[in-house]
């Protein structure tokens, strides 16, 4: 701790930070622009100017930057010198010599951090009378609009985008005071966090392209505490809607989860929930003969009775749930067809995996990693996966950890502070710490990579099983056969594992070999032998996949047999879309066998048009529940607002037809049974405060003080004020009413404070700049580690694998926009998302006899795919890859064996003329 | 009086090539320093000499070298970088130095490399200096022909490579920083200290960056002794110094002349004092960047303390003239107009204040200008001073107007007052 003097007042501070981020923490107010807590100082804007005092005899004083300056014990300051408070408007003065003053049609006005800091200065009137400069904007692609012109050049974009994200097609040209922030030419921005340039722009120059099209002030939205459901990490986040519609996502900071950034997926990935495609009330099938069904739109209560009748009238039901479902919804339909006849919803294949990382997790001594975590490592082994598209913040993360070692090295040689981005810039230059890559395809973080290895499967996990022996050769086994290359590569990764302080190994269900992950997790626990504090990161496709691996429940294939096997003629099955999951004709044998099929889900899809009755229930923006990500995190999300029509949440609709008294009245109740019938729940109970919790006596207002149009809004319906609905889960409250103040931190439902309109007023939120928010990290871990380090490795290696002549290895491709089910039903990402073809390396493409963009017939699992050949870089020799999860293509297990042949006519046909 | 830095000097032919060079006594230092001397007993020379930098900062090089990393554990490459983009309006001395004996500067940056170890040099160099190019290059290739380069030079054990880079260099690669990013093909912006360049400059290795006139000064240190240097000058530091003088006196120029002579000397002896019909006004003692000095200044010394204790600084040493005929305002409205175009655009002090002022300067000029206008002009003196800055760019650009504004107040109000420029 250091002891610094604000005018002339002591305070406590931590070491090693500068004046702003321990001023920031004590709660003064010091307006900055360039500085951002994740990007650090680089002392561009000279905004967050203070006067420092030699000692107290000194009156004079020097004015300095605090971003740049030590809080060193003894340091003396003022934040209200005369002199510092004119130099500061004077930096107001000279940005808004150009900015233009069209803040009434900015979409950044309201939430404008140049506004606040322009506020909060105290410059007012124009002494300038030259023209303003202008400059031509670009088309940034679907998910940011650019607006040069209100450029103040805080350089944070190109920091972010840069420096901190690792793309390539965003910078800055031009000198003087004619400086210019873009792409060399129009285009989509191609890193997947360029969302994030909305909140780290300081101004009005990139914002979010898809709530343009339905703009709404930050004052007007309605807002919540979620957490994303685009993958399994887990990110925490805030989405906004007005008049029913979703209205943008912004980020939600949670220090070990996502902490200031999330990726485009996950910020632009909403807009299913405004989709056509919505079920909004209860549909029954109405058979019109010759295999032709419609559906008639029922009453809720209608639907309730009917759901009754069926369930009453079946003579053996089968629950299928949903790893994109919460926890509560799946526990409903459990509990509904008992434990023996839920399903996860999960195929048998990627049950197992789950399972595999479950097991891993649970039973072994290393530490599943938060994102936090990741960030903070050393030195990394990645296994199979590709991040960048299964899990696109972990990347962003990975890209951190590299930097690790070099700022270590860095911060010991040259004794800078590593707050001090340029300084840590310049001395690490492109020093990076080892960040090995084993994986069938490219990556997107190939480019921070020490080591990148193109393998298949297969060999992968003979990589990793050689790495585990390496580390701990008495209790690994020895791999036979390896190539010297991959075992000097072996040899080398065990040695920067071993060296390091906080290794990790990544892996998880993205090649879909249950090998891989097995080998990943040999390597953590082969370091935990040796004493090391290793981490495993395991990634899962699906925001709530182990959460309903939890749960328990048979896989999905195992639900089919005891439909086929005649035990069940009734299937309810909770938002899930089978025939993502499994073969199409097995899904449609099930269907059509089944005598009553029910189905719960947003959005209208294959399922729902084979379904008799449907039911419509809220997406996560309307409804409330538990998710569990990768890490073992459960995470609340709640109602942002109230669905239209009788959408309800899964557990509302099962619990309500239960054929008995209501379990339970509220989510609290849920989870309280939850909790007591597997008891790895109970944490749950205390990831955030219940519904009764109050402030003051009152809840907390989803909506902000300035929110408009309370009376208004809905005066075409009835010119008469509604009463807001009741909310009767949470301590949130759909109104403008209730407490202003800060609530706990599991229920912020946005960023807002005295004087700070923007996202930085989340620094009022946090106990400490960067550090976790006043009243701790919401969610809790639901799984530990054990504590036994001896654990036994799998002893048996997997030994080399032949090509089998004429096949090729077909593994998945995963594409950050397309591969995932709902994100991809948003226009943007839709936009983004490749059409499906055939992954070819070049050399592959040659020995095949095929070029870019032939048709090819593909054979794999069964299924018969006619596809157009695409060469893709860095795939692994004998490998071709196959982009899954993109609408409308048929799921197939992956990796398998399969064949290619060119199809005919392709290439032969000229044209005359 | 010796003039060691331009004594092979032959106005009108080309200069001295690397066997003519030889002959006079050139690369006799590289030979002795290197057979004779550790590269701490040359840095211990060079301290002794009291040679100060001849970029405009006048740090001791001597100190600077001993700042560098030595012995096995420092971190290699180490490199050597001279400032030769030499961008200082009415600055011209390092261009007179390098086309008048290019030889002397490559064996200059020799022994600087070897007392400091570096491995590879460069000479960044501007531009616009052509001819300085071709005669640098030969110069360069004969000295690697002769084994001055390239590995063991003369025959001893140190090797060094040396590049000639020619810059698209700007104002502010004067900053060392901000050259080392430029070299390294990236926005040259100066960057943040700590690391200081010794410790961590190009491509984060240990890295000095020397003037051009520096380094013409070695060579003559070793061969005669730091007491022969320092007995060159008249003043407290060592040595001659390249004088300039340009604006409208008789004979503009450059001359090497003791360190210490005064401005007065350099003026009426060397320049042979102004036009006839016009008179002395102000002169700008070292370049744009440096406070204007008036009449009671004449008799200043020009060294680095003399010179600052007048309220200015040496600079580079080559003075600009005002005379009474010039109107200061459109002199300072130039200067800024050149500053801000030069502004890295990296603070925003500098990048949006410099065009404000020079925008003010246009508009006093053509007798727009409103006496609210010098508030907000000499408020800039202050607003744009070290520390607010982050660099020194933006505080040198206020020097001169700075001083303007107190020496010539008459004449910015007379603009004011008659709502034009007296002078036009």
């Amino acid at each position: 701790m250091a002891t610094i003097y604000i005018e002339n007042v002591p305070y406590e501070v931590k070491d090693g930070q500068n004046l702003l981020t321990a001023c920031l923490s004590l709660g003064f107010n010091i307006p900055y622009f360039c500085w951002h807590p994740a990007l650090h100082s680089v002392g561009s804007c000279r905004l967050c100017a203070v006067k420092v005092f030699r000692d107290a005899k000194d009156t004079r004083g020097h004015i300095m930057m605090s971003c740049m300056t030590p809080a060193s014990d003894g340091t003396r300051l003022s934040v209200d010198d005369p002199e510092v408070k004119e130099f500061r408007a004077a930096v107001l003065e000279w940005l808004m010599i150009n900015h233009p003053h069209d803040c009434p049609v900015c979409d950044e006005g309201g939430e404008c951090h140049l506004q606040d800091m322009t506020v909060m200065t105290g410059h007012n009137y124009r002494r300038t009378r030259s023209r303003k400069r202008t400059f031509r904007n670009q088309n940034l692609g679907p998910f940011i609009n650019h607006e040069m012109n209100r450029c103040i050049q805080c350089y944070r974009c190109v920091r972010f985008y840069r420096d901190h994200a690792g793309g390539r097609d965003l910078n800055v040209f031009g000198i003087h005071d004619r400086l210019y922030f873009g792409r060399f030419d129009d285009g989509a921005l191609e890193s997947p966090f360029s969302g994030n340039l909305v909140e780290v722009c300081p101004t009005g120059v990139f914002t979010d392209k898809t709530l343009r099209r339905h703009y709404t002030r930050k004052w007007d939205l309605q807002t919540a505490p979620s957490v994303c459901v685009h993958c399994g990490l887990g990110c925490n986040t805030i989405p906004g809607e007005r008049y029913g519609m979703l209205r943008r996502i912004l980020n939600r900071y949670h220090e070990d989860v996502n902490g200031y950034f999330i990726c485009d997926r996950g910020r632009f990935g909403y807009e299913f929930v405004n989709a056509d495609k919505r079920v909004k009330s209860p549909l029954i099938r109405r058979e019109e003969g010759q295999g032709i069904a419609s559906f008639d739109a029922i009453t809720a209560e209608d639907a309730l009775d009917r759901l009754q009748v069926v369930l009453n009238g079946a003579s053996g039901i089968i629950g299928i749930g949903s790893p994109r479902a919460s926890l509560e919804s799946n526990f409903a339909l459990a509990r509904l067809v008992g434990p023996e006849r839920f399903s996860s919803g999960i195929a048998a294949k990627e049950h197992d995996l789950v399972a595999t990382i479950l097991s891993i997790l649970r039973n072994g001594p290393a530490r599943s990693a938060s994102l936090h975590d990741v960030e903070r490592s050393d030195a990394v082994l990645v296994l199979g996966e590709d991040v960048s598209n299964t899990a696109p913040r972990m990347a962003l993360s990975l890209r951190g950890s590299v930097l690790v070692q070099p700022m270590k090295a860095a911060a010991e040689r040259l004794k800078i502070p590593l707050w001090s981005a340029g300084s840590v810039k310049q001395a690490c230059q492109d020093d990076k710490g080892p960040l090995f890559v084993a994986t069938p395809g490219a990556t997107g973080i190939d480019d921070v990579a020490a080591v990148t290895l193109r393998l298949s499967p297969d060999d992968i996990t003979r990589l990793g099983f050689a790495v585990a022996a390496a580390l701990d050769p008495s209790a690994a086994p020895a791999v036979g056969d390896l190539s010297e290359d991959l075992k000097a590569a072996a040899a080398g990764i065990a040695e920067a594992l071993q060296s390091a302080d906080r290794p990790l190994v990544v892996s998880g269900t993205g090649c879909g070999s249950k090998k891989v992950i097995e080998a990943a997790g040999n390597v953590a626990w082969a370091l935990c032998r040796r004493k090391k504090d290793a981490a495993i990161s395991l990634v899962v496709p699906e925001c709530n996949s182990l959460g309903v691996a939890l749960m328990g429940g048979a896989s999905l294939e195992e639900a089919f047999k005891q439909v086929q096997s005649g035990k069940a003629d009734t299937v309810v099955i909770m938002e899930n879309d089978l025939y993502r999951r499994a073969a199409s004709s097995t899904v449609t044998e099930l269907l059509e066998k089944a005598r009553t099929v029910v189905v719960l889900d947003h959005l209208a899809n294959r399922c729902t048009e084979k379904a008799d009755l449907v039911l419509p229930v809220g997406t996560f923006a309307e409804t409330d529940g538990t998710l569990v990500n990768a890490e073992g995190r459960a995470q609340r999300f709640y109602r942002v607002f109230v669905g239209t029509g009788d959408m309800r949440a899964g557990w509302q609709w099962l619990d309500s037809s239960a054929g008995r008294e209501k379990a339970w009245e509220t989510l609290d109740e849920v989870d309280a049974a939850l909790a007591s019938a597997i008891p790895i729940f109970e944490p749950i109970l205390h990831i955030a405060p219940p519904a009764g919790f109050r402030v003051q006596g009152l809840k907390i207002p989803r909506e902000a003080h300035r929110y408009s149009g309370r009376t208004a809004m809905k005066a075409n319906i009835n010119v008469h004020e509604q009463a807001p609905p009741v909310d009767q889960d949470s301590a949130l409250a759909f109104s403008m009413e209730g407490y202003q103040g800060q609530p706990p931190s599991a229920l912020v439902p946005r960023y807002w404070a005295p004087g700070w309109n923007s996202v930085q007023s989340l620094n009022k939120f946090q106990g400490e700049v960067g550090g976790s928010l006043r009243g701790g990290n919401p969610g809790r871990r639901l799984i530990e580690p054990s504590g036994n380090s001896d654990i036994e490795l799998l002893r048996e290696a997997p030994e080399a694998v032949e090509r089998p002549k004429g096949r090729w290895q077909i593994v998945p491709l995963h594409h950050v926009f397309g591969s995932e089910e709902l994100s991809v039903l948003s226009p943007g990402v839709n936009e983004l998302a490749p059409t499906p073809y055939l992954g070819v390396a070049e050399e592959t493409a040659i020995s095949l006899g095929i070029g870019e963009g032939d048709s090819v017939t593909l054979t794999v699992g069964g299924v018969v795919y006619s596809l157009k050949a695409k060469i893709v870089e860095g795939l692994a020799p004998g490998i071709l890859g196959l982009p899954v999860g993109l609408p409308g293509t048929e799921k197939c297990d992956l990796p398998a064996w399969g064949e290619v042949t060119k199809a005919k006519g392709t290439g032969k046909v000229s044209i005359d003329g | 009086m010796e003039r060691p830095l331009t004594r092979n000097f032959r106005p009108g032919q080309e200069p001295l090539d690397l066997e003519e060079y030889e002959k006079v006594g050139g690369y006799e230092a590289v030979r002795k320093a290197l057979k004779g001397m550790s590269p701490a007993e040359l840095i211990e020379l060079v301290k002794e000499s009291c040679l100060r930098g001849r970029g405009g900062a006048g740090f001791p090089t001597g100190r600077k070298w001993e700042s560098v990393p030595a012995g096995q554990e420092a971190p290699r490459p180490k490199y050597f970088i001279v400032d030769a983009d030499e961008m200082e309006p009415g600055t011209f001395k390092d261009r007179f130095l390098m086309e008048g004996d290019p030889n002397q500067l490559v064996e200059g940056i020799i022994l600087g490399a070897y007392a400091v170890q570096a491995d590879i040099a460069f000479i960044f160099l501007r531009r616009e200096y052509t001819l300085v190019a071709k005669r640098l290059r030969k110069a360069i290739a004969q000295a690697y022909e002769h084994r001055y380069l390239g590995k063991n030079v003369a025959g001893s054990d140190f090797s060094l490579e040396l590049h000639l880079h020619v810059s698209a260099g700007r104002y502010i690669c004067g900053e060392g920083s901000a050259l080392v990013r430029a070299l390294q093909g990236q926005r040259a912006i100066p960057g943040t200290r700590p690391p200081q360049q010794t410790e961590s400059g190009l491509w984060g290795k240990p890295t000095v960056i020397n003037n051009a006139e520096t380094l013409c000064n070695i060579p003559h240190i070793v061969n005669h002794g730091a007491e022969w240097y320092r007995g060159l000058s008249v003043g407290e530091d060592g040595g001659t110094k390249i004088y300039g003088v340009s604006g409208k006196v008789k004979k503009p120029g450059a001359w090497e002349l003791p360190m210490g002579t005064t401005l007065r000397e350099l003026l009426e002896e060397h320049a042979g004092g102004m036009r006839d019909g016009l008179r002395f006004k102000g002169a700008l003692p070292g370049g744009a960047s440096t406070d204007f000095l008036v009449e009671e200044h004449l008799d200043t010394a020009m060294d680095f303390d003399s010179v600052q204790k007048a309220g200015s600084r040496l600079g580079t040493g080559t003075a600009i003239v005002l005379d009474d005929r010039t109107c200061p305002v459109g002199l300072v409205h130039n200067l800024e107009r050149f500053f801000a175009r030069e502004s890295c655009g990296w603070c925003t002090p500098c990048r949006e204040g410099l065009p404000w002022i020079a925008e003010i300067l246009g508009d006093i000029e053509e007798g727009k200008g409103s006496p609210e206008d010098l508030e907000i002009l000499e408020s800039h003196t202050s607003l744009l001073w070290f520390g607010r800055t982050f660099c020194a760019l933006a505080p040198g650009a206020m020097e001169p107007l700075k001083s303007a504004l107190k020496f010539f107040r008459d004449d910015f109000e007379a603009h004011l007052r008659e709502k034009r420029c007296p002078w036009r």
